[in-house]
């Protein structure tokens, strides 16, 4: 049997897998553009010279 | 000796933990899911009664078994915050409401349109829909009550009062086709009455969207991790920068 060969019911089959694709797909896009625009706003504050206590005080010495 | 929840409670040492299971994670989940839609298209034989619309059960079932486990989770990791103030339990709560709401509308929506040929309805008001159309709107409140305030720390313990609050509903769901009469059909079970040509390809399916739920959970605790060093970042240069500004200026100051 074919796989788009399903039945009376084919639409409301298809509708919901196309729906769980489209969600799953825009969540996992969703969550590498967020993890790509925090890393670049950490690179771009690293690069201004702004540091994090937690490494400024391994720099010097300091424990947390 | 410390336990892996200890181990976890630094950051730095998640990000990088995190970091090498997340690859392997997410293939596996990609993986397993690809061969579950295989069995399911190629192998799985139409079911006696519905024909080719047991097909929805493929992702519907999964999709509510994980919308309940993902509030699970955020229950666990509230009462990880309130009780013992462990540095990613909010974290965690934060990052899996959105990806469980997501898999709520998903069985919600999979559901009705499953509903509609075998039932002749979209949507019924009866104890199972509706208590999950109440764990959705959980959710949303959930996300509007954290987005509603500036103080992070506040937030994050009001959401897990009413995280914990709201963990009422997953035996409502759970039994409701038990405890009222229902149109939903009662639970079968991923073990017992359901004929192993479509049970097989169902567990395969649900492991699938197991690994990827835990994946894109990770993913969005290696996110906010992130967003909070940025924020705590400039919040240090802005203070950095005022108390520069204070000392070229001591009267101004």
């Amino acid at each position: 049997m074919s796989i788009f060969d399903l039945g009376p019911h084919a639409t409301f089959i298809w509708l919901s897998y196309i729906a769980v694709v489209i969600v799953i797909t825009g969540l996992i896009s969703w969550l590498i553009f967020d993890g790509q625009r925090q890393r670049a706003a950490l690179k771009d504050l690293e690069d201004r010279g702004v540091r994090r206590r937690s490494s400024v005080s391994s720099d010097t010495g300091q424990n947390q | 000796m410390q336990t892996l929840t200890q181990k976890l409670a630094n950051p730095t040492r998640f990000m990088q933990l995190s970091g090498t299971m997340l690859p392997w994670i997410a293939g596996a989940a990609a993986v397993i899911i690809a061969y579950g839609l295989y069995l399911v298209f190629a192998v799985s034989p139409p079911d006696y009664q519905q024909g080719e619309t047991v097909k929805i059960m493929y992702i519907h079932v999964p999709s509510a078994w994980l919308a309940m486990m993902a509030y699970g989770l955020v229950a666990v990791s509230s009462f990880g915050l309130l009780v013992f103030r462990h540095p990613l339990a909010d974290v965690s709560a934060k990052a899996a409401v959105p990806i469980g709401a997501a898999f709520t509308f998903l069985a919600l929506f999979t559901g009705s349109l499953w509903g509609k040929p075998m039932w002749g309805t979209y949507w019924v008001w009866d104890a199972r829909l509706t208590s999950v159309l109440i764990l959705f709107f959980l959710y949303l409140g959930l996300m509007a009550l954290r987005s509603s305030m500036d103080d992070e720390s506040t937030a994050a313990k009001l959401t897990a009062v009413l995280a914990l609050v709201g963990v009422a509903i997953l035996p409502i769901i759970k039994f409701s086709v038990d405890w009222w009469n229902t149109l939903h059909q009662p639970s079968t079970g991923f073990t017992s009455t359901v004929d192993p040509s479509l049970r097989v390809p169902l567990l395969i399916m649900a492991l699938g969207f197991t690994l990827l739920f835990f994946a894109m959970h990770l993913k969005a605790m290696r996110n906010e991790i992130l967003r909070r060093r940025v924020k705590a970042m400039r919040v240090a240069d802005i203070a950095h920068r005022d108390g520069m500004s204070a000392l070229s200026n001591p009267v101004a100051g």
